[in-house]
């Protein structure tokens, strides 16, 4: 947070430099099943953020003294490519990406059934190509729909989101502008069905009145970008209403013998 | 790991096919894979591209920013090619520093791109031995089907044709387009059962014996050239890659412009 | 039986599917009495029993399925076989048709060869054994090998056999279909790119339907053609 709270972010009407209200999300667009090596993948574009995530496993976990007899392990890196900042970043982790990457990792597994594949590990890689603050939500984000599109067994799919405090009042989705002149920013991912809360950092200053403001919009758009998460899996897997009765459903009964 | 091991059903299957004039998905020996190009695909960097051959996916950007050129080329810009080969791209990719097979990539990328003196890099000078542009080419490979040399050649030409110079935010007058004055283009052929197949996909790569990338320019003369695998090339076999790649690189420089 | 779905629905990841009159069956969860998809999938009703049919996703070994596999490594007295699973499976040398003595592995099976194999055993933690001691059972030889997704295994095999039986008599290929998504086929060059194509339909066309008529119409027009 830069603290510099004499820059006008928002003016009299309550419209910020992007043109948004303070309750409005970025325009947001998710796409599913767009890398083809990846078990499953999904790319994320929320205003001038573009992510992309990648889903490879449940495989074989290396190294091996990382595996766990009882259930599988999540291992997500998240990283910023180099050309996706201002200023050239250099290849490879920093201490920020590699802070990211663990609660990304501890977020996706408490949603994922690691139990039903012990010893193995679930590898998620979340690329940022264009970063203009909120990336690890976006990351997040696009990493859950990722994992359903790998076909990963887990209890739902997390939408992530920040808020923070800009010019003295509570905004929804920094944008770079107000991340970095902004008073405080507060990123969670929260389950709608439960309200459960799975990401959770905060910098800046709040008190506890506009700490509730900013949960309560920024359930309201993880709400929102549940349901764009959805229509992307829904789009990729487009189904056609009709019968069933072509398979078979006894795997056990197919013969497996030459014709 | 156990994806890298081919079987030997799908060794011998493709050479059976190459025996009998087929490839596994149709092509013709000298035919390349459906490409395409889009440039400025990423607003932070200098120039960017994201380019397709198959199902191989590579995101090039360059950034430029202003520092001091090399002692030997004082009044010249530096240029700086990296590849990535982040594990987002295969199941056989790992994370870490570049490895022998990305800096090799990266390498022969860069050496078309130099020798063909693609970038004038004298235009790249602000102030002699103190202030030039310095250019970085960061190649991220993003989906991995095999051909990566060519596929990142022309990201990385197809991103430098795109970029601007941000003169003005470093407060160095107006911005101008990077100078460019020609196209290299690589092409890269492998031998399987001693013919030449160009543009080889994951699976043929892994079967190839041999390798040949071959960079030419607009007039069709030789830039860069790097072999690779354990296998031998016949001196033919390397004029017929050699003509492959001067004839096949004048239609993939029309894609970029 | 009057509960049996007749539509495909797609369901996702924490998609209610069931508030109580019916029980929770495979990809399936329960929390506060409710049932919820537990991965992405097709719904599926049977016999009270509602199911999430997945779409993808890892085979995962279960003792009696025939399998094949890829040796992908070789020790004193067992044989290191790729399922196409996140486990990686032994073949010991006594759970395979011939006599071999301790060291002398490499002699009978190498790295890069394929088995039709059979999944002996999986214990908790998914340790997997894998045999090869029953009739049929064997080296793969020539060929080719396609690669599906297990869950797609029963679609390509159709009600009581019928897909795989079609494909087989249009492009008169032999053909073994692996529980674990490996397919392995054997005919002329052309038969087998048929083969594979019809294949290939129905491992992405798996979630829509009449695809068996799509399937005979692709093999009747290619066939037609050549005769």
């Amino acid at each position: 947070m830069g603290g510099n709270s004499d820059m006008k972010l928002i003016d009299e009407n309550g419209i910020r430099i992007d043109g948004r209200k303070v309750d409005e999300l970025r325009p947001m667009k998710i796409e599913a099943g767009v890398l083809k090596s990846a078990d499953g993948s999904a790319y994320v574009e929320i205003g001038k953020n573009k992510v992309l995530a990648a889903v490879y496993g449940p495989r074989e976990c290396h190294p091996r003294h990382m595996q766990n007899p009882a259930k599988a392990i999540v291992q997500c890196k998240y990283n910023m490519i180099s050309f996706s900042v201002s200023d050239r970043k250099r290849p490879g982790p920093d201490r920020r990406s590699v802070e990211i990457s663990k609660l990304i990792s501890e977020a996706m597994e408490y949603v994922v059934f690691t139990e039903n594949y012990p010893r193995t590990s679930i590898d998620v890689y979340i690329e940022v190509l264009q970063a203009n603050a909120g990336t690890r939500c976006a990351g997040l984000t696009a990493a859950s729909v990722a994992l359903a599109d790998a076909g990963i067994p887990m209890k739902d799919i997390i939408p992530a989101v920040a808020v923070g405090k800009v010019n003295d009042q509570v905004v929804l989705d920094l944008n770079k502008e107000e991340d970095n002149y902004g008073q405080a920013d507060l990123p969670i991912a929260i389950l709608p069905r439960t309200g459960e809360v799975l990401l959770m950092q905060m910098d800046g200053h709040l008190t506890q009145e506009e700490f509730d403001k900013g949960l309560e919009m920024g359930v309201k758009a993880c709400n929102e970008i549940y349901e764009l998460q959805k229509d992307a899996l829904r789009r990729r897997y487009a189904v056609v209403n009709g019968e069933t009765d072509e398979e078979s459903k006894e795997a056990d009964e197919d013969v497996t013998e030459e014709a | 790991m156990a994806r890298s091991i081919v079987s030997e059903i799908k060794r011998d299957h493709i050479h059976k096919l190459i025996a009998d004039g087929k490839r596994v998905d149709g092509r013709a020996w000298d035919q390349v894979r459906e490409i395409s190009v889009q440039t400025n695909v990423v607003e932070t960097a200098e120039g960017s591209s994201r380019v397709r051959i198959g199902n191989t996916e590579v995101i090039v950007g360059v950034k430029m920013t202003v520092g001091e050129p090399f002692s030997d080329t004082p009044n010249k810009g530096v240029l700086s090619t990296n590849a990535e080969l982040i594990p987002m791209a295969s199941p056989n990719f790992e994370s870490g520093p570049p490895d022998a097979d990305s800096i090799e990539l990266a390498r022969v990328v860069d050496r078309g791109i130099r020798e063909s003196q693609m970038i004038d890099l004298e235009k790249l000078c602000i102030e002699p031995g103190k202030k030039v542009w310095i250019n970085f080419v960061d190649i991220y490979v993003l989906d991995f089907d095999g051909n990566l040399f060519d596929a990142c050649n022309l990201g990385a030409v197809a991103a430098l044709k795109s970029a601007v110079v941000p003169a003005k935010a470093n407060g160095l007058g107006d911005d101008y387009p990077m100078p460019i004055t020609c196209t290299p283009i690589s092409v890269t052929s492998v031998q399987i059962e001693n013919s030449i197949l160009v543009d080889p996909t994951l699976d043929e790569e892994k079967v190839a014996a041999a390798r040949l990338t071959v960079t030419t320019d607009d007039n069709g003369d030789l830039r860069a050239m790097q072999k690779g695998l354990s296998g031998a090339l016949t001196l033919d076999q390397v004029n017929t890659a050699i003509e492959t790649s001067r004839r096949l690189g004048i239609e993939i420089r029309k894609l970029i412009g | 039986m009057n509960n049996e779905s007749t539509t495909r629905e797609l369901v996702l990841p924490g998609d209610l599917l069931d508030t109580g009159t019916m029980k929770p069956g495979e990809g399936t969860y329960v929390q506060d009495g409710n049932i919820f998809a537990a991965m992405l999938g097709i719904k599926n009703v049977k016999s009270n029993f509602v199911n999430v049919i997945p779409l993808g996703g890892r085979y995962i070994p279960a003792p009696g399925d025939m399998i094949i596999g890829k040796v992908i490594d070789i020790g004193p007295s067992n044989w290191l076989v790729d399922i196409f699973s996140p486990y990686p499976a032994p073949l010991h040398v006594n759970e395979v048709p011939w006599r071999v003595e301790f060291g002398d592995t490499a002699r009978y099976l190498s790295v890069g060869d394929t088995l039709l194999a059979k999944v002996l055993s999986v214990d908790e933690t998914k340790r997997v054994q894998v045999t090869m001691k029953e009739q049929g059972l064997r080296k793969l030889q020539g060929g080719q090998i396609v690669e599906i997704s297990h869950s797609k295994v029963p679609r390509v095999i159709g009600k009581n056999g019928s897909m795989i039986q079609m494909i087989k008599t249009y492009t008169n290929c032999r053909i073994f279909i692996g529980q674990n998504g490996r397919i392995w086929m054997d005919g002329s060059m052309d038969d087998m790119v048929n083969a594979k194509r019809a294949i290939r339909m129905i491992d992405q066309g798996a979630q829509t339907l009449k695809l068996t008529e799509r399937v005979k119409e692709f093999l009747e027009s290619v066939y037609r053609k050549e005769e």
